[in-house]
This record gives C-alpha cells, structure tokens and sequence, in this order.
C-alpha cells in the first residue's frame, strides 16, 4: 500500500535528496563493519599495511584460532544465558513495574518513579567496589545469580523510563473493555498492555541484551572462576597490555557482534508488526 | 497460565545458575595467581604445568584484563579479603605501600635473605629495587622486600635505519645529542616523512620523556628535591625541560597527532615504517616483530641535551608478583616463586614472550635489538625506586601542560607556573 | 478495600523495588558516605573529611571544564544527532524504497565495538594519511586539511561527530517506534481534509510524537553526559583538557590518583547536576504542554 504522501514527494524530487542523504548516512555506518570483517581476515603484518577492503589472501582460519584460543565455546553460551535471562527479567519486572506507574494509583508513586529516574543519572564507576562488597556478604560473589541480579539492577531504570512514555500514550478504553470482560489488573498488563507495546518492548529487549552482552568489567570484579565469564572476557584477552592480536581480535569481534545483529533483525520485526496488531485491536 | 510458566522457568533456571558454580575445591595444595597479563598466559600456563609435574602442586593461573579492571578487582578483592595466593599489583608505589600497610602482603625480605641471600641476590639489583621498601621511605612502611619482580623494562627511542638511510643519514648512528636530533627533525619535515611517535595521549609516557631530560638537565638530588617541594617547578631547570618539547614541535620531529597518540596507533605507524623514530618500552620488540618482521631498527638513549648529569631512562622491574599475607599456602607460594624466578624459567619466559628477564643469569638469550634495551639498564631509574612519589595531580598538570605546549597553546613559563600552583596547593593541603 | 486496591498495586512494584534497594541503594548509600573520606580505595582506614571533598570539587577549574565540554557534546547530540535520527526514522516510517536495508544500517554504530569505532575514526581522521584530509584536499580545501583530534579548535567537535555517529541508532529506534505507533487512520483522514505532507507532519506526527521526543532527549542527555569510552579510545581526554568529561574525571581520581573518596563526591556532584538539568527539563516541557 503506498500512501499519496510517498507520490507527493517522489514528485517534488525530494525523493532523490532524502535517497542521496540516507545513502551516505548508510555507507559510513556500514564501512567500519566491512573494515572489521576484512581485518579478521587479515594477518597482524598486513592488517594496517594493507588497507583495501578486500584481502588478498583470505585467513579464514583467524576465526577457527579466535574461537579455540579465546575458549569461545563456554563464553558464548555463558553470555547467551546471562543475556537471555536478565532480558527477560528485566521485561517483565520493569513492564509491571512501568505498568503500574503509568495506570495504577498508590501513594509514594511519583517519587518512587523519581527515584527510578535520579538512579540513572549517578555514574556506575564509583559504586563497583561497594557493590563487591554487597555481594560478598550476601555470598552472591563469584555466582552467576549475583551478576544476574546486579545486571537487571543496571537496565531496570531506563527499561521502566521508556515503556512508561509508551504505556502512557496508550488508549484507555481498550483496558476499560477488558476490565468489563473481567480481567484482573494482572491480566491487563499482561493481555492488552504487553501486545500493544511490542514494538518499545523490541527496543527494550535490543537496549538490554546489548548491554549485557558488552558489559565485562563488573563480570572480572566479581567472578573469580573463568568459567563462569562472558564472552567480551575473552575479547579482552586478545588486546593485551602490549601486543594486541588484531586479525584474531576482529574475528572475534565479528563473532560476538553477530548475535546482536540476529537479534536485532528478529526484534525489527515487532516493531513493525506490532502497528498492524495495534491498529487492529484499535 | 503461560506467564507462570515463563516465571517458573525463569526460578528453576535462577537456581541452577547460583548452584553450579558456588562450591569450590579447597584441598590446600592448589595455589592460585591472578594477573593482568594476556601476552604471558600461554607461557604461565606451560609452567605450571612443568611445576605441577615436578611438584605435585597445582598452580592456576587467572588472567583477567584488561589491566584497568584488573587493578580494580584487586582493590575490591581487598576489601572483601578475597584476594589470592599470589597477584600483581598496578599502580603507584604509593598504592603499593597502601596495599602492604593494609597488610595485605606478605614481607619477603626474610626469604630474600636465606642462604647468604642466595634468592635476593640472582635478580638485577634495579629490577628488584622496584619492590623494596628502604629504611626512612616517605611512604611510612617497614623497610623490606615485599614484591618478586619476574621481567624487566626498560624505556628509550628506536630509529628506523631504512628512513635513516633514505634521509642520507648513517643508519648505524643514530643522534648523540639533542642538538642532533632537533637537525634530523628539520631534515625529515623537509623530506615530509613523520618523526617522533609515541604514546604522548596517555599522559605517562610523556612523563617518563620529561623525567628522563629532567636528570639530564639537573640531576637525580635536584629532581627529588623538587618532588619533596625543596626545588619549584619554575626554577630555570625544569623550564628548560619544557621548553625541550617546545623546541622538538618546532624542528618538525614530533609527528602530527602525538599528543593525542595512544601507544598501541604509534606501534602501528612505526612498525609499518610511517615514522622515523619512536619513544617506546622493550616490549615494543615483540609487538614490532608481530606486525613487521622485516623491520631494521635500532635502540638508542634519548640524545643528552646538556652534558652536565647523565642520561636517565625509565626502567627496572616491568611486572612483579606478591604473597597474600593472608593465604593458608604461604610456604607453597614462596616455593614457587623462588621456582619461577630460577634461571631455566626466567630463560623460557624470555623466549616464549619476548621480555626481558629479571634473573640476571638468564640473559644469555636475547635478540640483538633486546640487548641494547637491556644494556640500557645501566642508565634506568624508576619514580618507584626514589623513596618519594609526586602527586597525581601535579604530575597530570605536567604533562597536560606538555601536550599544550606542543600544540603550541602555552609557553614553557606558563606552564612551569601553573605545575608550581599546582604542588603547592597539594603541599598545603597535605600539611 | 482502597488499601486493598493500594496494595495489590504495591506488588507490580515490589519487584522492581526490592531488586533497586539492595543493587543500587545500598552501593549508593556507602559511595555517599564516602564522599565525605578521604580513601585511597586500599587501605583499611578511612580519615572523615567533611566537606572538603566537595569544597575541592567547586574550585576544581578542571572538573567544570570537562562539565562545560560534555555539556557541549550533549548540545550536539540534542540537536545534530537528534534531528538526524528524526529524519531517518521519519523516512524509514514512509514507503520508501530500500526501507528495510536502511532500518538494518541505521543500528550497525550502535552495536559495533568501541574498539573498532575508535580504530577506523582514527584511521579516518588522522592528520597525516587519514581519508578525510586525503578527500578535504582532493576536493581543492587544503587549508582545511590539519590533525582533527590533536587541534584543540577542532577536538571536542569532532569526537561529539563521532559520538552522535555512534550514537544516533537508538534515537531513529526510538522515533522509528513511536512513529509506527501512530494510527495509520490519522494520515488517511490528514490527507481526505486536503493537508500536504509538510502540514500532515506538522499536524499529525508532531504532537503525537513529543513524549517520544521527550524521551530520548532525556536518554540522549544521560548517555552523552556520561561519555567516555569513545573519548578515552580516541584522545584521552587530550590535547591538555580539551576533551575531558566528567566521567573521565572521576576514573582519574579513582584510578591515576587513588582517590576514592574524592571520585566518589566528584560522582555524586555529577549526578545532583544531571537531575537538576533533567528536572528542569521535565519542568519546561511540562509548562510547554499546558
């Protein structure tokens, strides 16, 4: 379905300028990724001494080493399980959270709100020693259920920010329908409040999962077993004190970041799709 | 219901998370390490396992890195007394003297001094002076040995002989005097090659080029003086020093964008040959020899800009490993650090990473290059080894201020003044 | 049976509560009372100060320089990077040709590593061989040509560029959601009244939109006052301060200097600021909509 506005402009020719704009907006973001595929499939000699994109000879076997040497194979289901259960988590603990002070009375809500907002504005630096110190007397430290926790703690505030600006700009009479049809306020938020906010909750999912997935510092603090770190630990390793591998590091750079592109196509679809569900309940 | 579902998942999978992992083998015969450095954990790791073959006990090697988190996992770990058998600390002498006077290290001076100070007594005296504490120290802890340095460093210029030979110059001769290299300078601004590089945006490696013109100019006494607030920062000498940088901007040596250069982008571009010279730690052999084998070039001091004092580099221990003081496998630890420091493992940890070792027994192998970065240990000093430390806050305004003055936004006097302002501001308050 | 209603409501926030008052409150409460210490973040002992911390932090010139300087990449960010997003998204939100392969380019900065971000910036931007010069003097602007980030002129915009490149991603995110959440209907009653594009835009998607816009104005505020990463991975905070930011700052005092409890005020002053400029924030466009 084209709409008269995609003629209106094709005709002015605005078109072609909005094209050329966007098109050079797309060749720089696409250019580093292109540049840090190459390098992965270059050696350390060539990597800076030969700059085109595409390599002469193609090392394919960086990513068999990166893979082998960084120990990947632990890290990656690590980080994939941390990842998918703090996003989850933090789904649904913020979304009723968000909920509740978007459409619920209580007393104390806006200044707890408040709070939620304040929390992101004190930078995280300062507070990593302390919060060891928290987790060594709860005996979390060094548990996958301690990081777990902290990690959700990180995405709960702006998670809880963003969809109560969505929650708040949704119709009020779809819920008063489902209040006449006997649904509980539980069964609101998770029946008519959840479907209609797909496509925030996409970006949720996107924000958190790309920030556990990238998060490493506060994993090295508190775990002391390697087999318990995610997998930027093991990026870590390739960029050392003095020599960085740089083929075998952007092999595994290009491997961590593919997860988060599979995860973003997948979520770019709720976004779109959730107008077509929202424009048919409404 | 499918959301109780979703939850119930969610709990089970909480649980089995925090089970597996929190139960830890504690048989006593387990020593374990942390350190911070990723180019010698293969190596670390084949030790260990020829010390566990020999021994019977095993020894883990933990690498966590980068170092920045690594130095702020062992400030926590120490305050949740969680630290391990062994670790490395990063940080100033001062942080150090903090660590030992928390008593969170083990004194090692009784084990240096068994056998007619058999152990104390097979490392280079600089290299081990980095972790001694001597009697009267400003820092207020017990003289003694409380590190066990394993590598040694030292920091100086290299050249690359096949730019000195297209600029006409002897490539086996690289400058004797700042006068001579301020000329190469002008020579290769008009033949438009880069010169200098080095990693002049981490503020410390332009300390350690300061420091070391600053020995040259006025000597080891002066220097400390001034660091003690005997001597101010605007006395002629040190202006001297900074207008020393004034002086490489203007003869074209410094290569475009040094300031803000982090040193790993100054390996790169001296490695690929786009720079003349380069300011650099010995580490810097193995980092070249990874990015271009071919590469032809040479070590040399920075050129002595007065003939008054001699040339100092920084330089002396580059790692080093201390004992918890509060671990139940002290005498175990001990063993194996005396183990790991003996000549034959001190000859394959040089090997295999391409340090230099801090058993001076051991230097029997080392590439040409390495050697003159190891003979330059004669001429090494280190802000470690001088019983005082300047304050951060001044040491950061000294070198800001050389940055400023390369991009030429303040004058050597300005920025003397304002480093002066800056120490007595910390002398008053530490009184 | 209104305490009731109360509590049952409670519970929808239990969760989210219980999780911040023992991860953020309580770190936060200790990172307060140290800010009042003098600590070096080793030893056992810990000498009260009182306020001298922060009696320091007011005549720090350096600390409300890196203020002002992040505060100058936030202006950049609120307006450059936002209106850049806005329009992509917008765009993107239209039948445009090639939607679908914009939608999937617009997010590569986001998701790229700092690492990576910072070596090809470099590369681009570096005096000697960068591209840019290579392009800026092919097209006859030699004068142009200089070192970007070591020139103090040019070294705080160009990193605030780059952090709105990496950045943008999630405001055209954010925007390209909010705009997929308006009715389609509106457009199509929009065009039956006889309203151009530009007055559908003005009419339609601008007032729906402003909470959207409201809200990643606050996130774009948040995120680009607390930058650091890419700035620590491209100058250092150089040339001398020309790129210092208050996170900087307080990772100097806690790691170069060992000076726990003044980072920890330096932390906590930080974020009495960001409220304060957020708060007013939520105060003007709160007088705006009534």
């Amino acid at each position: 379905m084209r709409s008269a506005l995609y003629y209106k402009a094709k005709n002015t020719g605005i078109n072609l300028v909005i094209h050329l704009f966007m098109l050079t907006v797309a060749v720089t973001c696409i250019f580093p990724l292109l540049w840090m595929i190459s390098s992965s499939l270059k050696t350390q000699e060539t990597i800076f001494k030969d700059m085109s994109l595409i390599p002469k000879v193609f090392h394919f076997e960086n990513y068999y080493r990166a893979w082998v040497e960084g120990g990947f194979g632990r890290y990656f289901l690590n980080s994939v399980s941390y990842t998918v259960i703090v996003v989850i988590g933090i789904i649904i603990i913020s979304s009723m959270a968000a909920y509740a002070f978007s459409r619920l009375k209580f007393p104390g809500k806006n200044i707890l709100f408040f709070m939620f907002i304040a929390a992101m504005m004190i930078p995280i630096q300062g507070s990593f020693v302390a919060l060891y110190v928290l987790l060594n007397k709860l005996h979390l430290r060094n548990t996958p259920l301690g990081y777990i926790l902290c990690m959700i703690n990180v995405g709960l505030s702006a998670s809880i920010f963003l969809l109560k600006t969505f929650f708040d700009k949704m119709p009020k009479e779809l819920e008063d329908a489902a209040r006449i049809d006997g649904c509980s306020k539980l069964g609101i938020w998770w029946h008519v409040a959840l479907p209609l906010s797909k496509p925030v909750l996409a970006v949720v999912v996107v924000l958190n999962a790309l920030n556990v997935w990238n998060e490493f510092i506060l994993a090295l603090i508190i775990f002391d077993s390697r087999s318990l770190m995610p997998l930027q630990v093991a990026l870590m390793a390739f960029q050392g004190e003095f020599v960085t591998q740089y083929p075998l590091l952007m092999a595994g750079l290009t491997i961590a970041v593919l997860p988060i592109i599979g995860l973003y196509l997948l979520m770019q679809k709720y976004i779109i799709k959730g107008v077509t569900q929202g424009a048919v309940v409404g | 219901m499918r959301q109780s579902r979703l939850l119930s998942i969610l709990i089970t999978a909480f649980l089995f998370l925090s089970a597996g992992c929190t139960a830890k083998s504690d048989s006593g015969k387990n020593i374990t390490i942390w350190h911070w450095m990723t180019d010698r954990e293969p190596a670390f790791r084949e030790l260990a396992k020829r010390y566990e073959a020999k021994s019977g006990i095993k020894v883990n090697f933990e690498l966590y890195a980068p170092s920045d988190a690594y130095s702020q996992k062992v400030r926590a770990a120490a305050q949740g007394s969680n630290l391990p058998d062994i670790f490395g600390i990063l940080g100033e002498k001062r942080d150090f003297a903090s660590f030992i006077k928390g008593g969170f290290i083990l004194d090692l001076t009784p084990y240096m001094l068994e056998d007619k100070a058999k152990w104390k007594n097979s490392f280079f005296a600089k290299a081990l002076a980095v972790d001694e504490f001597s009697a009267g120290n400003s820092y207020g802890v017990a003289p003694g040995i409380y590190g066990v340095p394993i590598d040694i460093m030292t920091i100086e210029m290299v050249y690359n002989k096949s730019l000195f030979k297209q600029l006409g110059l002897n490539p086996n001769q690289p400058p004797q005097t700042f006068e001579r290299l301020l000329e190469i300078g002008r020579k290769l601004k008009a033949a438009n090659l880069q010169g200098l590089v080095s990693g002049w945006g981490e503020i410390w490696m332009i300390d350690c080029l300061a420091n070391n013109y600053a020995f040259n100019i006025m000597g080891k006494d002066k220097v400390i003086a001034t660091i003690k607030g005997e001597v101010p920062y605007t006395d002629p000498g040190w202006v001297k020093v900074l207008s020393l940088f004034k002086d490489m901007q203007e003869s074209g040596l410094l290569a475009s964008g040094v300031v803000t250069m982090v040193n790993k982008t100054a390996e790169q571009l001296f490695a690929n040959e786009k720079a003349v010279f380069a300011f650099n730690g010995s580490w810097c052999v193995n980092v070249y020899k990874g990015m271009n084998p071919r590469l032809e070039y040479g070590a040399f001091l920075p050129p002595k800009a007065s003939n008054k004092y001699p040339m100092a580099i920084w330089g002396g221990a580059g790692s080093s490993f201390m004992a918890s003081s509060r671990s139940k496998n002290k005498e175990e630890a001990i063993k194996f650090l005396r183990w790991l420091t003996e000549a034959p493992q001190q000859a394959y940890l040089a090997e295999s990473t391409n340090n230099l070792p801090a058993n001076k027994d051991s230097l029997n192998w080392i590439p040409p290059v390495m050697s003159d970065f190891a003979k330059a240990m004669d001429n090494a000093t280190h802000p470690n080894v001088w019983g005082v430390s300047e304050f951060s806050p001044v040491i950061e305004a000294l070198d800001k201020g050389i940055q400023s003055i390369i991009i030429g936004e303040k004058t050597p006097e300005q920025v003397a003044r304002e480093v002066q302002r800056v120490k007595e501001r910390e002398l008053a308050k530490k009184r | 049976m209104k305490i009731k209603a109360s509590l049952e409501n409670y519970l929808f926030v239990l969760p989210a509560v219980t999780i911040f008052a023992i991860f953020y409150i309580i770190p936060f409460i200790s990172v307060f009372q140290l800010s009042f210490y003098d600590w070096d973040g080793i030893l056992p002992t810990k000498i009260f100060i009182g306020l001298s911390n922060f009696k320091e932090i007011i005549a720090d010139k350096i600390w409300w320089q890196s203020l002002w300087q992040s505060g100058y990449i936030t202006l950049i960010a609120l307006t450059f990077q936002n209106a850049i997003a806005f329009l992509l998204a917008w765009a993107c939100d239209r039948e445009i040709r090639m939607k679908h392969f914009y939608r999937v380019i617009f997010f590569i900065p986001p998701v790229l590593s700092e690492v990576v971000v910072g070596l090809v910036w470099q590369w681009i931007l570096n005096g000697n061989y960068g591209i840019l010069n290579h392009w800026l003097a092919y097209f006859g602007f030699t004068n142009l040509t200089h070192n970007w980030l070591s020139d103090p002129n040019t070294a705080l915009t160009t990193v605030a560029i780059v952090h709105c490149w990496k950045g943008f991603g999630w405001g055209f995110l954010l925007f390209l959601a909010g705009l997929q959440t308006i009715p389609r209907e509106l457009y199509e009653a929009a065009r039956v009244d006889g309203a151009n594009a530009w007055n559908s835009f003005k009419n339609v998607t601008i007032p729906l939109m402003i909470p959207v816009v409201v809200l990643v104005g606050i996130l774009t505020i948040l995120g680009t006052m607390q930058v650091f990463v890419l700035i620590y991975t491209m100058t250092g905070g150089g040339p001398g301060y020309h790129t210092e930011v208050p996170v900087l700052r307080i990772l100097a005092s806690m790691r170069g200097s060992s000076r726990f409890g003044y980072a920890c005020a330096q932390g906590i002053t930080f974020g009495v600021i960001l409220c304060m400029v957020s708060f007013a924030q939520y105060l003007i466009n709160k007088k705006a909509k009534a």
